[in-house]
């Protein structure tokens, strides 16, 4: 019989603890699909962030170790100045990369540290039970923005992709979403180049994935996936926002 | 015996830690320890090393964490508010048991506090440089030889078991010169770092670097584990020096620059009859607890002289055990106390 599906091998067999209708499983898979595409298990060490993905260490077959909330930039830079030559990845939620970890996200790409960021952008602190994020939406109700977020009191959202764009040292910003299958192949896409990026050392490869929170959302999976096409996507618009590659050809 | 250099205490630090095979080092800029950072950068790139300047004190910390998870032998250096910041990064540390030395050139404190040499980080350094059940050694040099000399001790002790290790200096250390050797010390034998994170190679299953445990049963066991290593530690770690302390009825304790003031004081206390002695501790965590027991059976009183005011002496109380009176003597704030001053309190003591 011919296996025309399987679980990557960058993956562990231990089950996910992801609530129904979360993306974080397919961001998961994604990541170990472009390591095993790539063949760099054993040369990759995985940083584990707080929030939800947490437990991630315990999901990449690769040796991963688990950093402080907002510092997996940080420690993806000791990491990498120690091993250049091994591949280092941080996986990061909004709240862990965009409130608490705002500095070693910028300056690690300022530094073009070779290193790829996948940021998870829920507009929410899922672990914690829904409270209002970096990344809320203005308007959105949350644990701490019962009324919904209020620009006046609480402040604007933040566009992360747009921001490290702008940064010297980055080498390649994109932002995908993985709310429908056509999504979800171009998310693929973008997570194995920020990965041939960081082999062909072109500095900091970071590819945001707006992803969903059905449960602190109050919504069913599937209106979740709704939300973002009519609700994030708008605010958090798709696309490569720096490919140091392309620049050049231009 | 190689032959003497005269070195900045600061710079004895980065030159011991380079020649211990540390090829990283994470900082960032604060006054009193700059010459460190400084020698750091002028000298790691020439051997191969790397000097990196974080964003900030966390970042540095973490950055440590990262390289010392991946199995480097690695350093970062700062002065008291820097120290608080790295407070954090410290119990993770500790909470994912990894090695790596942590240098705190003390200056007065507390908030922005000043930048002349202080000792009133010892609360911080040997009670709570972090949140939860915890310790770190502690070294305490005396002189810029022991702060070279120490530093080799604190990375092997690290790697040894599996520990953060503090060298808890302070501004008149790091910015005096003398003359050292920095060939005085012998390596110490290093287990195999078969826990570090720097890809598996096929060859393995993937290693974990955590310090995260939900069930309470199971943190309970890592810590138990963790605080039978600090036992082996007390029992077999404790360094400290002893001056004139055969006949002494009275007992000065001190560390690090106090100590040599102290040291001076005891002379001339000598010379005027009392019979003055002085325990420096080299460890301050593990301190030197049986050996200020011992001493309460014969001395008739303690004084600890520190630059704050009053922490060790803490320590001391609770090793003399109400046997015999402590109390403590000192200045802070960056201000330095006199052998004078020392020898007026023990007469005054003495006299009691």
């Amino acid at each position: 019989m011919k296996t025309v599906f399987d679980k990557p091998h960058a993956l562990t067999d231990i089950p996910f603890h992801y609530c129904p209708g979360c993306t974080h499983g397919i961001v998961h898979r994604l990541v170990a699909e472009a390591i095993d595409d790539l063949g760099i298990e054993g040369n990759t060490v995985g940083i584990a962030p707080v929030g939800c993905a947490v437990f991630a260490y315990n999901y990449f077959a690769c040796d991963v170790i688990e950093a402080a909330h907002g510092r997996a930039p940080a420690v993806a830079t000791g990491v990498k100045r120690a091993h250049p030559d091994k591949f280092v990845f941080t996986y990061q939620g909004d709240g862990d990369l965009a409130a608490i970890g705002t500095a070693e996200t910028v300056h690690s790409g300022a530094r073009g540290e070779n290193i790829t960021i996948i940021f998870i952008n829920n507009a929410i602190y899922g672990m914690t039970g829904g409270q209002m994020a970096p990344t809320t939406l203005i308007g959105q109700v949350t644990t701490t923005t019962p009324y919904g977020r209020d620009r006046n009191i609480q402040g604007n959202p933040i566009r992360i992709s747009e921001m490290m764009a702008t940064v010297e040292g980055v080498g390649f910003v994109q932002r995908v979403a993985v709310n429908n299958v056509k999504n979800v192949l171009e998310a693929k896409k973008a997570i194995k180049k920020a990965f041939e990026m960081q082999r062909d050392k072109r500095g900091l490869s970071l590819v945001e994935v707006i992803s969903t929170c059905p449960t602190n959302w109050g919504l069913s999976p599937k209106d979740a996936l709704k939300f973002v096409d009519e609700k994030m996507i708008p605010h958090y618009p798709l696309g490569v926002f720096k490919d140091v590659t392309k620049e050049e050809t231009k | 015996m190689g032959q003497k250099v005269l070195m900045k205490g600061n710079e004895a630090i980065a030159e011991a830690a380079m020649r211990a095979g540390c090829k990283l080092f994470f900082g960032y800029p604060i006054t009193p320890q700059t010459e460190l950072s400084e020698y750091m950068a002028k000298n790691m790139p020439k051997r191969g090393g790397l000097s990196l300047q974080a964003e900030s004190e966390v970042a540095a910390i973490n950055m440590v964490y990262g390289a010392s998870a991946s199995g480097a032998r690695v350093i970062t250096s700062s002065s008291s508010p820097g120290i608080s910041l790295k407070s954090e990064g410290v119990s993770y540390l500790v909470g994912a048991d990894l090695p790596a030395v942590i240098v705190n050139v003390q200056r007065g404190g507390p908030g922005l506090g000043g930048i002349q040499a202080a000792q009133s980080d010892y609360y911080q350094a040997t009670k709570a440089l972090g949140h939860g059940d915890m310790h770190l050694i502690v070294l305490a040099p005396a002189s810029v030889q022991e702060m070279a000399s120490l530093t080799g001790e604190a990375f092997d002790l690290a790697d040894i078991y599996r520990t953060p290790v503090m060298l808890l200096a302070d501004g008149a250390l790091g910015q005096m010169m003398e003359p050292i050797d920095l060939d005085e010390r012998k390596a110490r034998e290093i287990p195999e770092k078969t826990w570090a994170c720097s890809g598996h190679d096929n060859k393995r299953e993937h290693n974990i670097i955590n310090s995260l445990y939900i069930v309470p049963e199971v943190l309970e066991k890592t810590i138990l584990d963790r605080f039978e290593r600090y036992r082996q530690i007390e029992e077999t770690e404790v360094k400290y020096e002893e001056f004139m302390l055969d006949d002494a009825d009275f007992v000065i304790v001190a560390y690090g620059i106090t100590s040599r003031i102290a040291k001076t004081a005891v002379r001339a206390a000598r010379q005027a009859g009392i019979k003055a002695g002085l325990l420096r501790p080299i460890t301050l965590y593990p301190f030197p607890t049986k050996k200020l027991a011992q001493l309460a059976d014969t001395a008739k009183r303690f004084l600890s002289v520190e630059m704050n005011m009053g922490q060790m002496v803490n320590d001391v109380k609770l090793a003399v055990d109400c046997k015999k009176p402590v109390t403590h003597f000192g200045h802070t704030g960056g201000v330095i106390p006199t052998p004078d001053e020392i020898v007026s309190e023990i007469k005054k003591l003495a006299g009691n």
